[in-house]
């Protein structure tokens, strides 16, 4: 199938968006192509020649039924087709004992591992700067926040884009099926910087990541800690995904 | 009735006669057409800057950080290079113009003021007082917006939807009296436009003339109506939003701010059910602009007039419940995205239903390619492109990839420039001979639409694709991120089809103004029109008829009816057959 200039997808639900994106492509060039064909010959076919009288009518009652039945139809047909994709995303959250918090902020993506206890918050956290390193083949959380502005988490090979809302803690997941580096550019308008927000995920085999963590994630090790100025922090309001945890 | 006709007669012709000084002619006055050529010339005006800024924008994504011509004079500090930040000033006042002080002044403003009365055979506004206020607090605005370029720290640079908390806190932006001046500007013209809507509204229901029923009316009039009251009930939402973000910057207030336990989606939720709604405030004139011209020029009536109608007031009340689809990924409850899914769709087919009745109004038909009809062609064809592409929008899986892309931007300037502008370009040729009283140059109007069409499309479908690739909106270099890398020769070949769509609006200025002082004297109605402006002179007098205003007698779309011999039947002709048989 032609990839209509969509960059390769290396995530596991990005094929049911690119399905949709495929489907809802043809749907449109038929139509466009329908109704280009028919405008353009209409305007060739009756064009002004003398002697000729347009024809007087009012319309067709039928022909309005049918134009608002079969659009309708087809709208219809898509909504129910996009609902699975949708509720599979960002309703629902698969079980998993891996979880990343992430905070945006100007101008900077801040990626926080729990450390070895498993807990946010406590001393052997390990944050790094742009930088992010996750397994193949295993579902990954992110608890996405913000410290300033609204960012906006934008992984183009993942399809995955959601907004990090300064107040609130969104949880998502992703989970990708190629070893790699992806970048991850910042979506929403968010400043002077916003242009060049952007940090990288590498996703690694299961083995590569083992030995990964262990060279960065146990206590003691010098993680690329960055400057992290913590704000007093308000509770997070608990919206957005509503993960079935 | 004729002792009535002949006191208004009397009085038409004393106030007719009644000499008003230069000040109240031409600047305040309260005569709906001087009114609406001031909004026309406003609009006009602003759209220059706005192009200008958005070729700027364009300069900048093709060659990013190189100078941008012209500007090593004003940005002497950089020697011409638009710094990021002046970067998101550009883009963002480009819009911000483009929607509020282009395409409302002239579709809403000049078009409304102008069409509403001549059409339903009123003298003027209900409120002419409240007519002229109206221009003249939208003026302010104007001006209000514009000064904003000339403050320390440069003009608004948070995006035309101005998200907080970005817009919220000074120092998020680094700009303080630009974004401070955008919402009191804006909260300017929303007043403005609650004048207008009021008038407009209150002028349809209560002045038409005799035999002008509701479902007699031009549907012009009708999607100007409708456009009314989606102003008067949205633009308010907006104007509070403004007022409460303008507290947040200088009061303290902490409507949008999450550090005084504000919510930033409120100002998403609040913009946007303002936002949306306007949308439709700028593309359903248009629309009833081209269901105008389309049968003046297939000489044929319009296909399905009641679908017409009732398929706008359908895209009106749907307007209010679609608004979400700005905001699937915002972090709003997903379960709502699924049901502005669901809306987002059914509002697809008010539009499909006036597409379709669109082609069925040409088909049979004897069309003329005169310059008003090949604008109004454009403005359906590229409202089907514009359409469908929403459509991929709407599913909301597919919006998680494409939300804040290219493709967003395509499918908007399909809509706002492929539709709004195209319309507002036909209406300009449409009626030019009545606003004015002269003919516009026929070749020059060719010159300017054929140029403007093709690089239209070379300017804005390639958009699609870049959209596609992944490439974000309001971003300062593309060259930045290795995924944009390979697909940078389109930024630069848009750039250039931008700058000749830019340079394909020259022949439309000399056209205008050479019209405007040397154009042909138009005569009373020169497309042989069925409605009623087409009765009054041209350009019409104060009040518009001399003693009568016209009587209706049927709907305005009869071209070619058995009834008559020509190919046109003006609202206003008495009907032979009735006439013969009251003689018996």
């Amino acid at each position: 199938m032609l990839n209509w200039w969509l960059p390769e997808n290396v995530s596991t639900y990005g094929e049911e968006i690119d399905w949709l994106f495929h489907l809802i492509y043809y749907i449109t060039g038929a139509v466009f192509i329908i109704v280009t064909v028919a405008f353009l010959s209409f305007i060739v076919i009756y064009r002004d020649r003398p002697g000729r009288r347009a024809r007087y009518t009012h319309g067709n009652t039928p022909l309005e039924i049918v134009w608002t039945v079969v659009p309708a139809l087809i709208l219809v047909v898509l909504t129910f087709l996009s609902v699975p994709a949708w509720s599979k995303i960002k309703m629902t959250m698969p079980q998993t004992d891996f979880v990343v918090q992430v905070t945006g902020k100007q101008f900077n993506w801040q990626v926080t591992y729990p450390g070895p206890d498993g807990q946010f918050g406590t001393a052997d956290d390990k944050t790094f700067l742009d930088e992010m390193h996750v397994p193949v083949g295993k579902p990954i959380r992110i608890n996405l926040k913000s410290q300033d502005v609204i960012h906006s988490f934008f992984v183009p090979q993942f399809r995955f884009k959601q907004d990090a809302v300064p107040g609130r803690e969104i949880p998502q997941w992703f989970e990708v099926t190629k070893p790699g580096q992806y970048e991850v550019p910042c979506a929403e308008l968010c400043g002077f910087g916003h242009s060049g927000m952007r940090a990288w995920i590498y996703a690694h085999s299961a083995e590569d990541y083992t030995k990964w963590a262990a060279e960065n994630l146990r206590a003691g090790a010098a993680a690329a800690a960055p400057e992290t100025k913590q704000e007093p922090e308000k509770p997070a309001a608990k919206t957005g995904g509503r993960a079935k945890q | 009735m004729s002792a009535i006709s002949a006191t208004a007669h009397a009085h038409t012709a004393h106030a007719a006669h009644h000499e008003v000084g230069f000040v109240r002619t031409y600047i305040f006055s309260t005569d709906h057409k001087m009114i609406a050529r001031q909004f026309l010339f406003l609009g006009l005006f602003m759209m220059i800057i706005g192009g200008l800024l958005a070729l700027m924008v364009r300069w900048e994504l093709a060659w990013p950080e190189t100078p941008v011509p012209g500007l090593g004079s004003i940005l002497t500090e950089t020697g011409g290079i638009l710094e990021p930040s002046q970067y998101n000033m550009a883009f963002t006042m480009h819009a911000t113009l483009m929607i509020f002080f282009v395409i409302m002044p002239i579709l809403a403003g000049a078009f409304g003021n102008f069409c509403i009365p001549l059409m339903i055979g009123a003298r003027d506004m209900a409120f002419p007082f409240l007519n002229m206020l109206s221009f003249w607090v939208a003026a302010l605005s104007g001006v209000l917006m514009l000064s904003g370029f000339f403050v320390p720290g440069g003009h608004a640079a948070a995006g035309w939807t101005s998200y907080a908390p970005l817009s919220a806190v000074p120092e998020y932006t680094g700009t303080n009296w630009g974004q401070n001046l955008w919402c009191i500007s804006l909260f300017v013209l929303g007043v403005s436009s609650m004048m207008g809507a009021i008038n407009y509204i209150t002028t349809i229901i209560n002045m038409r003339a005799p035999g002008m029923k509701l479902f007699r009316m031009p549907l012009v009039v009708w999607s100007l109506f409708i456009t009314a009251i989606l102003l008067l009930l949205a633009l308010p939402v907006l104007t509070s939003g403004v007022a409460m973000l303008l507290f947040d910057r200088t009061l303290g207030t902490n409507w949008f701010k999450p550090s005084g336990g504000g919510e930033p989606l409120l100002w998403q939720h609040l913009f946007w059910y303002f936002g949306h709604p306007e949308v439709y405030i700028l593309i359903l004139p248009a629309m009833g602009i081209a269901s105008e011209i389309l049968p003046v020029f297939a000489r044929k009536p319009i296909f399905g007039y009641h679908a017409m109608a009732f398929s706008m007031i359908a895209i009106a009340f749907l307007s209010w419940v679609v608004y979400g689809h700005h905001m699937f990924v915002s972090g709003m409850n997903p379960a709502l995205g699924m049901s502005f899914m669901v809306t987002t769709m059914i509002i697809a087919v008010p539009s499909a239903i006036k597409t379709f009745n669109w082609l069925g109004t040409l088909w049979g038909g004897r069309i003329q390619l005169k310059v008003p009809m090949l604008n109004a062609l454009a403005f359906v064809w590229m409202f089907v492109i514009g359409g469908l592409s929403g459509i991929f929008m709407a599913s909301t899986p597919v919006d998680i990839y494409i939300q804040d892309t290219y493709f967003i931007v395509a499918h908007i300037h399909y809509v706002v420039f492929g539709g709004s502008i195209f319309g507002a370009f036909a209406a300009i040729y449409y009626w030019f001979p009545k606003m004015f009283g002269r003919l516009t140059n026929t070749a020059l109007g060719h010159l300017h639409f054929w140029p403007t069409f093709v690089f239209f499309n070379l300017t804005f479908f390639p958009m699609h694709i870049i959209g596609v690739g992944g490439q974000m909106r309001r971003i300062y270099n593309p060259l930045q991120y290795e995924f944009l890398q390979h697909q940078q020769h389109w930024n630069v070949f848009i750039t250039y089809s931008a700058l000749l769509l830019g340079l394909s609006q020259i022949p439309f200025v000399i056209n205008f103004f050479w019209s405007l002082f040397a154009g042909q004297k138009a005569p009373l109605n020169p497309w042989n029109a069925n409605t009623l402006e087409w009765t009054a002179p041209s350009p019409p007098p104060h009040l518009n008829w001399g003693p009568t205003v016209p009587t209706v007698y049927r709907g305005p779309y009869e071209y070619t009816s058995p009834e008559s011999r020509e190919d046109f039947l003006p609202q206003s002709q008495p009907p032979l057959v009735r006439a013969g048989a009251a003689r018996h």
